[in-house]
């Protein structure tokens, strides 16, 4: 196994499900065997405030935060944020806020962004597909869990049409 | 890869503690609502075997669980940093009374203030109330060490502190599950000696106190709560809380003395491992609760700048922090909270903004009123003083025009013995209490007026309006904000012209409330 430290930034404003985006990815990473590590804000920043997750996994970790200067992937859910979370990025490191405007387009219920944004980076990831399922099936209700794994596997397939 | 067999689950550090005090078998839980803590109950409370309740403050929280522990089941008591200010009172005899099943306490600090009124250091309470401090430095310690302070509140005939954080509470990690033990109740035991403390029994019990906090520093210097991870000799560090797997990860050959039992301090550990180091380095979060202690044994250590003493700490600061360097601030630029559009709070502070009052204020999301554009919010400093503010203000301006508000929860929090206040002493003016159902601020728990326990259950309501006549309040009023304006400015015109205390609760409810209505 990959004996490298992943580190993820997710980030928006309260309300756009970016703590459920990544508590996928951390299923996700704990069903593909990882350690991980996962920070988020509650209360007074969710009321439509900043909201930032960090999640990193791999053999080992300690910190729950990423590093200014060393996250691989950033997924920023609001223009407006970017700015402000570009800082965590590595050099070399991936910015998918270019998916966003796709992933707009792709979806019909803007609520699901969290889930289609999760797809796109999980087109970069390492981590297998029955830990993705899985995760998904952890984490969303019966009801809504199709809609949501079609969203994924969409979203997920828009990098090779790039 | 091959499964193991111990079942896993992603946990954040308040889910994790409530699990492994669930395994712990723990039977009575009581929490008023504050984040970072809130989540410790709301998961609690999915455990059948539990009794769990949002009590009506942190006061009544702390002494019904810890009679709990008098009564011979283990029990637990959560609540934030500044919640504990609250539970003082019982806090600092239980210690002297001790207990009979364990008793817990467990504390979330909030280093940064991302959800809190000031930043205050709850690893001192453990000095000033002569009680054990422990600090898990991840989810996963939070689960076993909530289970370890069952044991040692248990073997030391005493309350213990849980020191959490909200990077701990609030952060996620992989967990091992277990199994629960049931452990039956203790007989209740009349021991006049040990639970009644007039001052002839108190006496005796400080002596205890004190040949207890000795036994535990004995206690301290053995248990692997306080562990040394041997490294390079040229480096070592002293850490606690989330502080040591920042300062890990950055240096991870070096020498570690982390520290999960850190009050009493074992002295002879940290001698020991500062003399097995060429250079050691203390890191902590917040005051310098470590820090000054190691100094005042002589041992020669190095540690944060001043400056790291406000904010939280990240592990970008840990270069700095070994450095001596001080703290570069950088200007904020994350947007701050808003109240919700639609939200029943803004009529209210729309109407006063027009009136150009001074308002009183308190704690929970109107307190958002304060920020611009709006600002008609003038005061918070904590919870029940939207009342007692106004009162005070108005002693010193006697016709100044002066309002409070406050909220449904607030106001059965502490609002009730301000209002009480006000009317005993003849103090006038108008308070509303902006009722939305629900305590919004912390993400929407039930309360004694919203006739829901924390289980969704329906029970007593308290019925608000009646309440506040019995305080002695003039008049009553209730109103919808959301219904007709020209009618609630014409009452709150009215009430304000009126030389008398009146209460106005502007009622309608949350639309984030979670519950079906
Ligand atoms: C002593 C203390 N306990 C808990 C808190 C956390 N807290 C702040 S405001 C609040 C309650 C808010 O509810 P309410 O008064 O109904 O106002 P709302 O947010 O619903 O507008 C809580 C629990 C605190 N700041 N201080």
């Amino acid at each position: 196994m990959d004996k490298k430290v992943c580190n993820i930034v997710f980030g928006g404003i309260g309300g756009q499900g970016i703590l459920k985006a990544s508590e996928i990815c951390g299923w996700a990473a704990l069903y593909d065997g990882r350690h991980v590590r996962k920070s988020e804000v509650h209360g007074m920043a969710q009321r439509g405030g900043s909201v930032e997750s960090h999640l990193r996994f791999g053999k080992e970790v300690y910190s729950p935060l990423v590093e200014v200067g060393k996250a691989d992937y950033l997924l920023c859910f609001h223009e407006e944020e970017h700015p402000r979370l570009k800082p965590f990025l590595k050099e070399g490191g991936v910015d998918l806020i270019g998916y966003l405007s796709r992933v707009r387009e792709m979806i019909e219920n803007p609520k699901a962004i969290n889930t289609a944004m999760v797809g796109v980076l999980a087109s970069y990831l390492s981590i297998g597909q029955a830990a993705w399922m899985k995760a998904l099936e952890t984490v969303f209700p019966a009801k809504i869990l199709e809609l949501n794994k079609t969203i994924f596997l969409q979203a997920r397939a828009l990098r090779d049409a790039v | 890869m091959a499964k193991k067999s111990t079942k896993k689950a992603f946990l954040s550090g308040n889910e994790a503690l409530a699990y492994g005090a669930w395994e712990a078998g723990l039977k009575v839980a009581c929490a008023y609502p504050g984040t970072p803590s809130t989540e410790i109950l709301e998961n609690l409370s999915q455990f059948r075997e539990i009794d769990t309740q949002w009590s009506v403050n942190e006061k009544v929280a702390y002494e019904v669980a810890f009679a709990a522990s008098v009564g011979g089941v283990r029990s637990l008591f959560a609540c934030k940093h500044v919640g504990l200010n609250v539970a003082m009172d019982p806090l600092m005899t239980s210690c002297y009374t001790g207990v009979n099943a364990g008793f817990v306490v467990v504390v979330c600090d909030d280093p940064g203030m991302h959800s809190s009124q000031n930043e205050q250091d709850t690893r001192w309470v453990g000095i000033y109330a002569k009680m054990p401090v422990l600090e898990p430095a991840s989810p996963a310690e939070a689960k076993s060490f909530v289970a370890e302070a069952f044991r040692i509140s248990e073997r030391f005939d005493t309350p213990v502190i849980l020191r959490m954080t909200t990077r701990i509470s609030h952060s996620k990690e992989d967990v091992a599950l277990g199994e629960r033990t049931e452990i039956p109740a203790k007989p209740l035991e009349i021991d006049i000696r040990k639970y009644v403390m007039v001052p002839g029994n108190a006496r005796i019990r400080h002596e205890i106190v004190e040949k207890r906090l000795t036994k535990l520093k004995t206690f301290s210097e053995k248990t692997r709560l306080n562990t040394v991870e041997a490294g390079s000799k040229s480096l070592g560090f002293i850490a606690s809380s989330v502080a040591y797997s920042y300062v890990k990860e950055k240096y991870p050959q070096a020498s570690y003395l982390k520290l999960g039992f850190t009050y009493p301090f074992c002295d002879e550990k940290i001698r020991a491992f500062a003399k097995s180091v060429r250079q050691c380095v203390v890191v902590e979060e917040l005051d310098p609760f470590l820090e000054e202690h190691i100094k005042t044994l002589g041992i020669k250590c190095k540690a944060k700048h001043p400056s790291f003493r406000l904010g939280e700490l990240l592990p970008d600061f840990m270069e700095a922090i070994v450095e001596g360097r001080a703290r570069k601030v950088k200007p904020m630029k994350n947007r701050p909270p808003r109240m919700c559009s639609g939200c029943p709070h803004w009529t209210t502070f729309s109407i006063l903004k027009k009136m150009g009052f001074f308002v009183a204020g308190d704690i929970g999301c109107y307190t958002l009123g304060a920020l611009p554009p709006t600002s008609a919010l003038h005061s918070c400093v904590c919870m029940g003083a939207g009342v007692t503010f106004n009162e005070g203000l108005r002693r010193a301006h006697p016709e100044g025009k002066i309002v409070g508000v406050i909220g449904d929860s607030t106001f059965v929090h502490s609002g009730i013995t301000g209002l009480v206040n006000a009317a005993y002493n003849k103090a006038r003016g108008v308070i509303f209490i902006l009722d939305n159902r629900t305590t919004a601020m912390t993400g929407g728990q039930n309360h004694p007026a919203t006739g829901l326990t924390i289980r969704d259950e329906p029970t007593k309501e308290l019925d608000l309006k009646k309440l506040c006549e019995a305080c002695g309040a003039d008049y009553v009023d209730q109103i919808d904000p959301t219904g007709n304006l020209k009618e609630y400015e014409q009452l709150v015109a009215d009430r304000i012209a009126a030389d008398a205390l009146s209460v106005i609760i502007s009622r309608h409810p949350c639309k984030l409330i979670k519950r079906n209505m």
